[in-house]
């Protein structure tokens, strides 16, 4: 498969626009401008582009929630948050190659009738930050932004928003409440960010990725799109591969590629030709999985089946000198460190867990621990406030079922196996 | 002092002036490399918000200093692929070489230290920040060499 979301990012001088635009750049907007927003979404829809920020929600089906909302302003918020452990897919496009990024959320402003959008940021990420305004300056010049672009009457500004280091500002409700300039913390929902999000108006908050996805559905149209990788979710992919690979790195490939294929043929195998001990398919958030598993396509509707999820699509992988206790216990200092402190479960039980397999960790295990995990992390499962809880509980949960043995072995050994 | 003429400029990019406090936070940290109770007072006052409010949400975020920092602030990653690769023992080292704490700052005022979760360069692990330049791929000599170009 040719390249698309990463196209040309190892060449010199990659993210200025005149660069862009001799691959073929701002042409799909063009095309997009012509057609009415009704059509766009349409698009969108008969393409069948799910949400690459790890939930995996249809994304047409989202856009035509807004745009029956008959409120205005609508706002459009790209969400660079990128803060899930393992990940660093967002990044490429951000730094090497952000009028792609740009000319997509163009194009979900004019389908969503949104005249304002916002890059959300992650703070970390100060080298993209000075790339991304440029290249919207950049873009303002060449009339790409501002109140009537190319000539076509059609308005939509963009700016670029820099968070502060909270990771659950990723999350799309809680980004809101910090755009608007309060503590980032989760929102109930219902009301859902489509009808009452930034300023008490329609939001539509979308991953890096999926905007990056516009150019390619308005230039092939939805349908071609639609042949892309797995049908029931496709599209290209750009999987994270890192730890224990021989060639960690960003590889663009079509949705549902195996994990076997991912590890072995692109990220070169593990190093040192050493045995396989577990991967995490998609940032640390997500079930674990064993060697065995390693079969399974990576995508929506297939990680599930084999109790994990795509996530971001950060591909962790571990070989057999890497202690599983020790990753799991860095795992959950994670999760109490972002925890945002709002439901009980979660602001408790991070601290609880991180501490019991501190002391499991540490030689001082004690008999009936890991029950007493189980016990914890049940407690926390399907009972917090926004899916960081549930992800820190079942984390756990994971590792303790399918290494079961390494974590017994700590305890009553005093030792690591690995 | 706090660039007024900015503040308005970054104002005007929302709808409500509310929605210029991280921004506002972020340059008084860039002018006075840390948000003192001054510092917060001059941006409560700048974006005429209650000082209360922008305390609480500085308070909030992990990148907001509260307290004064070094010259140069170390921001070293330690989550898991940083951790496979030994952060840990660089760590343990920047005590070593230069007595930095996490969270604290050098004797001589010349580095702070501060303990990151993942900062997306885990395909160069271990990885740090310092001040805004990215530099992966450490390890114990490639750390030292870098920071002694940092005065
Ligand atoms: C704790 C938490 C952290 C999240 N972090 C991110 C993130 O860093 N980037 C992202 O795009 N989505 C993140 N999300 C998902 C967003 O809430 C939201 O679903 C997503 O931005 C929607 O965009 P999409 O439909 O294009 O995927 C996070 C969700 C949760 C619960
Ligand atoms: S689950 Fe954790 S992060 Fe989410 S709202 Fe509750 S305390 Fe905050
Ligand atoms: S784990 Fe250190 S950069 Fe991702």
């Amino acid at each position: 498969m040719d390249k698309f979301l990463l196209r040309g990012i190892e060449e010199e001088g990659s993210a200025a626009i005149a660069s862009y635009r001799e691959k073929g750049g701002y042409a799909a907007l063009e095309k997009a401008l012509s057609m009415k927003p009704e059509e766009i979404i349409e698009e969108v829809k008969r393409s069948g582009l799910r949400g690459r920020g790890g939930a995996g929600f249809p994304t047409g089906m989202k856009w035509d929630f807004a745009s029956r909302d008959p409120k205005f302003p609508k706002y459009l918020i790209c969400n660079a948050d990128e803060g899930e452990p393992g990940t660093f897919k967002d990044r490429p496009i951000l730094e090497k190659n952000p009028h792609l990024l740009i000319e997509g959320m163009i194009i979900s402003g004019h389908a969503l009738k949104a005249e304002y959008g916002y890059i959300y940021l992650r703070g970390e990420y100060p080298g993209a930050k000075v790339v991304l305004e440029q290249a919207i300056e950049e873009a303002y010049k060449e009339g790409l932004l501002g109140d009537d672009i190319l000539g076509k009457g059609i308005k939509f500004h963009l700016s670029v928003h820099q968070g502060a280091g909270a990771y659950i500002c990723g999350e799309e409700t809680a980004l809101i409440d910090s755009i608007e300039g309060r503590r980032g913390q989760p929102r109930i929902k219902p009301p859902f960010p489509v009808n009452v999000g930034a300023w008490g108006m329609p939001t539509i908050v979308n991953n890096v990725e999926t905007l990056s996805n516009l150019p390619l559905i308005v230039s092939i149209g939805g349908e071609k799109y639609a042949g892309i990788g797995n049908p029931e979710c496709p599209g290209p992919k750009i999987y994270s591969v890192s730890c224990c690979v021989k060639k960690p790195g960003v590889y663009e490939l079509p949705m549902g590629t195996t994990l076997r294929e991912i590890i072995y043929t692109h990220a070169g195998g593990i190093r040192d030709d050493r045995p396989l001990k577990a991967v995490i398919p998609g940032g640390i958030s997500t079930p674990v999985l064993t060697p065995d598993q390693i079969d399974c396509k990576m995508d929506f509707v297939n990680l599930p089946k084999v109790g994990s999820m795509l996530g971001s699509g950060a591909v962790m992988v571990f070989d057999d000198t890497v202690c599983l206790v020790r990753v799991c216990w860095r795992a959950l200092r994670f999760f109490e460190h972002e925890s945002c402190g709002k439901c009980v479960p979660c602001r408790e039980g991070t601290g609880w867990l991180r501490n019991i397999l501190e002391r499991i960790e540490n030689g001082f295990g004690r008999k009936g621990d890991i029950e007493l995990l189980q016990d914890v992390a049940h407690s926390m499962a399907g009972k917090t406030f926004c899916p960081l809880g549930d992800g820190a509980a079942n984390v756990v949960l994971s590792f303790i079922r399918q290494f079961h043995d390494e974590f017994e072995h700590h305890i009553e050994k005093k030792e690591c196996m690995a | 002092m706090l660039d007024r003429e900015k503040v308005r400029e970054i104002v005007r990019k929302y709808p409500e002036r509310r929605g210029a406090l991280l921004p506002a936070l972020h340059l008084a940290q860039k002018e006075y490399g840390w948000l003192s109770p001054e510092a917060m007072k001059e941006v409560s006052r700048a974006l005429n918000l209650p000082e209360a409010t922008v305390k609480g949400v500085a308070t909030f975020y992990a990148m907001y200093r509260r307290v004064p920092a070094g010259r140069h602030l170390i921001q070293i990653c330690t989550n898991v692929a940083c951790m496979i690769f030994g952060a840990e023992r660089l760590v343990d080292l920047l005590k070593e070489r230069y007595g930095l704490e996490p969270g604290g700052t050098s004797e001589d005022g010349r580095f702070s230290l501060m303990i990151m979760e993942c900062i997306g360069a885990c395909d160069r692990a271990p990885a740090m920040l310092v001040n805004e330049d990215y530099h992966p791929d450490l390890n114990e000599e490639r750390i030292m060499t870098i920071l002694e170009g940092y005065k």
